[in-house]
């Protein structure tokens, strides 16, 4: 062992050390970014977006807070409302600050807050500036979902228009619609890529080849064929209107900003505003787990790697350990801090569960990963993963029964019709697929968002907007706040609302919920 | 890569944010207020600090599954003795195996708890509240002298020079007497180079040397800025009203008066000097108290020493006739007065009392309130029947003959906001309503 440990800290050529104590300027910060982006760009093999590293106080990080960390945003009560939040709980010391906050944007922004030790700096630009940089720039949720160039310029036209619309229309009219509007941002995205429209030349292209097909397969004697008569089928003109109106639309936000009648068009620019903003935060609700395992991955090697060399002082390196452990702490079900699996923990155990069956398999690695067991270069494996999947589909490839096994998962099933919780599988051989399958479930977009539809309008009648729910596991919404909600998205379609709660097993119908427009938006 | 000190850029971003909040949960806070108003003590009202209001009020819906019912996995970490296939009772409280669903941002809780700051926790506190008789007489101000903008002069320090007015008219004047620009001249100077270097054409070259020494010149005689150019910012007095207040506090402290009386006087004291801090940018107090003879003292002795003697109420009123009429000019000072007292007084003071009062000191007051605190365990009934105190009578008999006084009784600690309220309420605050008890 400690032959072992001899040399690998003999191997690598000794570097003075990059600060010593807790204070740093700029120039230290400036130190401190090179070092680790040699390391996290020459060694891990990075590929981030250029960098900005903001230093911000404390009440600067709480006013980041307010607006779900992003450096403009519009103004809104709900906002205040989480800013006096947090600043109560922050002040009375029941929480600490988080140590940065990282923006999806290109340059990727980063604050770190300057209250921060010199160690610290050197963690925050290794996590964020380095690790979630990494992510943001590489996925293929953020790559579809999100535009990191324009994000900033976004939100400062989102933010202008807002307050213009609040100059000319009034605040109290601005303030019901953006209400209207929170409350259906969680069903505000499009999951699914919509299909892309062709441009002119392409159509006439297809057009074209379609034709000179035509006239190649043309034959005179299939005019000779007798066809059926065409008949009228009664569900046509439906089918029809529903396609005109682009249903079932599982975005509510877009339907109204599409079809809702009574809105002026003021108030459609801003429901798309607060749509887009959710559609740019829909890849991260996906990425928990990756993106945090990720961050936390590459701080962690980064920082191993600046103590090896030399960089970083034994004192240093034991303060980093010590937030460290503190972040990838993860308590069992029955301590009293459990509040669900820790994303950074189990992100964490997997990025580096990866890189032992990369280097150092067991059989069992082998038979469960066979393409990537043995394959020695780990981190060409984990900037693949990181490419390439998301939360649900990296815990179903990659949970090993290794990890399984260290972090003692079981499944359990709580159903009311039953007197008793079942233990559904455990950490052995039987349970090792289900285990995975269950908990890979819950990070699933199905699952974490109620599925809810429109599925039709009596455009004839009395434009009545009918929705479904499609309940899974008979979970029914709850109740005050689907009403309140239903009551939100009423007003914004001018007409009465229903939705129905219906159970996909049996099609039966659990529940209903009706809400009459207030007229509030003509 | 970049680095933004971002720590000198100004705070309080979610300001409006934070307004806007405070607007829609306006009425939850403001009786959040109110509340909290009456479990503190008088010190900490003015400090501001945190209330807490019901979440119902400022809640944000969305659609979400309910926490209770149908069929729920749980995957969860550190199992120790279960197997497969075993089952565990439901645990109480319903949520399975321990996995409690907490909710997020708090909410399912009955109360936000949140700080508000000083200002907006006294704004709130004392809203819809208004200083009576502003408009009785005219309001007495004192003339400050203060200075405001007014352009630009010829003449001024150094400190106040005007730069950019300064350059342009450099500038323009440059323009106007044609002064060559520099690099006109090193143009010039380069042609020359390059002409003695190659020596092919000598009459220009001569030409050139003539003409560069005429722009020097010019350069010269024409300076970059002349003092004619010259601007400072000019400012000038102008005469600014000031409206200060002062505030006197008279209290009965013979023996009669009870701590909890004195504690009750206190509370209405505080309230009005909040009250009147909020409207004037100064406002003085002066505690008079009085058993047989009145002094006037500091805030200290004045709630908390005691003193044994007589009650004689005149006394109070003549020390406070004596240092209006040393300190206090009613011509430049708005006067508030608030006497508090059990009630009694020696009943050949009452003729006294009265002609002081309304012949030298409410002509003199803006405002006079008369509180009459009485114990808390009175189980006398205050209303129809009551015998009324002989102050009390003293002074209902100005009223009625149209003195303008503001009477009320208060017995307990919870009936001084309200009684403060209704005294300063925005309507037809000024006449002395009806003299019916709280």
């Amino acid at each position: 062992m400690s032959a072992k440990l001899a040399s690998t800290l003999d191997k690598p050529a000794k570097k003075g050390l990059l600060f010593e104590g807790a204070d740093w300027d700029f120039k230290t910060i400036q130190r401190i970014f090179d070092a680790v982006e040699e390391i996290g760009v020459g060694e891990l093999g990075l590929s981030v977006y250029p960098n900005q590293i903001e230093v911000i106080t404390a009440e600067q990080m709480l006013d980041a807070y307010s607006s779900i960390g992003m450096p403009l945003f519009y103004k809104h009560w709900s906002f205040g409302k989480h800013f006096a939040a947090h600043e109560s709980s922050y002040r009375k010391g029941m929480r600490g600050l988080a140590y940065e906050i990282v923006i999806n944007s290109n340059p990727c922004i980063s604050y770190i807050m300057e209250e921060n030790t010199a160690t610290m700096q050197t963690l925050v630009i290794a996590h964020a500036a380095f690790g979630h940089n990494h992510f943001f720039k590489n996925n293929y949720l953020f790559q579809q979902w999100t535009d990191a160039d324009g994000i900033l310029d976004y939100l400062e036209f989102a933010k202008t228009y807002i307050s213009e619309c609040e100059e000319r229309y009034g605040h109290g009219p601005v303030e019901q619609l953006l209400d209207a509007a929170h409350a259906l941002m969680s069903q505000a995205v499009h999951r699914y890529p919509r299909k892309m429209h062709p441009d002119l030349r392409s159509e006439e292209l297809r057009e074209r080849e379609r034709r000179l097909y035509e006239e190649q397969m043309y034959n005179d004697l299939w005019r000779t064929v007798p066809t059926k008569e065409p008949t009228q089928v009664d569900g046509a003109d439906l089918s029809r209107r529903r396609s005109l109106l682009q249903l079932p639309q599982e975005n509510l936000l877009y339907f109204m900003e599409k079809s809702a009648p009574r809105l002026a068009p003021w108030q459609r620019e801003c429901l798309r505003i607060v749509r887009q903003i959710a559609q740019y935060f829909y890849p991260q609700g996906q990425t928990k787990v990756m993106n945090e395992g990720c961050a936390t991955f590459v701080h962690y090697k980064i920082m191993t790697r600046l103590h090896e060399t030399g960089q970083l002082s034994d004192g240093d390196m034991l303060e980093f350990l010590r937030s460290h452990t503190n972040v990838v702490y993860q308590p069992n079900y029955n301590e009293p801090h459990y509040s669900g699996i820790n994303p950074y923990a189990l992100g964490f155990a997997m990025m580096c569960d990866i890189e032992r069956i990369c280097t150092d398999p067991t059989d069992e690695d082998r038979e469960w990963f066979p393409e990537i067991a043995g394959k020695g270069d780990a981190m060409a494996v984990l900037r693949d993963i990181w490419a390439n999947y998301r939360d649900e589909s990296f815990i179903l490839q990659f949970l090993s029964p290794h990890l399984m096994r260290n972090l003692k998962l079981f499944h359990v099933i709580d159903d009311d019709e039953d007197p008793e919780l079942a233990v559904e599988a455990i950490h052995d051989e039987r349970g090792y697929r289900r285990v995975r399958r269950a908990l890979a479930r819950q990070y699933d977009v199905a699952w974490l968002d109620p599925d809810i539809q429109i599925v039709d309008v009596d455009l004839a009648g009395d434009r009545r907007l009918i929705l479904h729910h499609n309940v899974l596991n008979r979970i029914v919404l709850d109740e005050t706040d689907a009403r309140r909600s239903l009551q939100h998205l009423a007003d914004l379609w001018g007409y009465d609302v229903l939705m129905k709660e219906i159970d996909p097993e049996s099609g039966a119908i659990l529940k209903e919920h009706t809400a009459s427009a207030r007229r509030r938006f003509t | 890569m970049y680095i933004v000190d971002r720590r000198l850029n100004p705070g309080g971003k979610s300001l409006a944010n934070r307004q806007r909040f405070l607007r829609r949960a306006k009425a939850l806070v403001k009786r959040a207020v109110r509340d909290s108003s009456r479990e503190r003590s008088i010190k900490d009202l003015d400090a501001g600090g945190e209330v807490s209001i019901p979440v119902d009020g400022v809640r944000e819906p969305r659609f979400r599954r309910s926490s209770g019912g149908g069929h729920r996995d749980y995957v969860l970490p550190g199992n120790k003795d279960y197997v497969e296939g075993e089952t565990i009772p439901r645990p109480p409280g319903g949520a399975g195996g321990g996995g409690s669903q907490g909710s997020p941002d708090g909410e399912g809780e009955d109360d936000f708890r949140f700080a508000l700051t000083h200002e907006e926790f006294v704004d709130l506190f004392l809203e819809d509240l208004e200083l009576p008789d502003l408009a009785k007489r005219k309001l007495a101000t004192t003339e400050h002298v203060s200075w405001r903008r007014a352009g630009f002069s010829v003449t001024g320090s150094p400190a106040n020079l005007a730069l950019t007015r300064t350059m342009r008219n450099s500038l323009s004047r440059r323009i106007a007497l044609r002064r060559p620009r520099p690099e006109a001249i090193a143009a010039l100077e380069a042609e020359i180079a390059e002409l003695e270097l190659t020596g092919d054409d000598p009459l220009r070259l001569e030409e050139a040397q003539t003409e560069i020494a005429r722009l020097r010149k010019r350069v010269n005689a024409i300076p970059w800025i002349d003092p004619i150019d010259l601007r400072y910012r000019r400012s000038e007095p102008y005469p600014r009203p000031v409206a200060q207040a002062v505030m006197f506090c008279l209290m009965d402290v013979s023996g009669s008066m009870t701590e909890h009386m004195k504690d009750l006087a206190k509370r209405f004291f505080t309230l009005l000097y909040l009250f009147l801090k909020r409207r004037y940018k100064h406002v003085e107090i002066v505690f008079i108290r009085h058993t047989h003879q009145a002094s006037e003292v500091d805030e200290e002795t004045f709630f908390y020493s005691t003193e044994t003697g007589g009650t004689v109420v005149s006394t109070a009123l003549e020390e406070m006739r004596r240092v209006v009429a040393q300190r206090f000019n009613p011509e430049e000072w708005n006067i508030y007065a608030a006497q508090a007292s059990d009630g009694d007084n020696t009943s050949s003071d009452a003729s006294r009392t009265a002609t002081l009062l309304t012949q030298e000191i409410l002509p003199a007051c803006q405002y006079f309130a008369y509180l009459e605190v009485g114990r808390e365990d009175d189980p006398s009934p205050m209303g129809f029947g009551y015998r009324q105190s002989d102050l009390w009578r003293t002074y209902d008999i100005c009223r009625e003959a149209g003195a303008q006084i503001a009477m009320r009784k208060v017995r307990h600690r919870r009936d001084i906001y309200p009684v403060f309220r209704e005294l300063f309420q925005k309507k037809g605050a000024g006449k002395a309503q009806a003299a019916s008890p709280a």
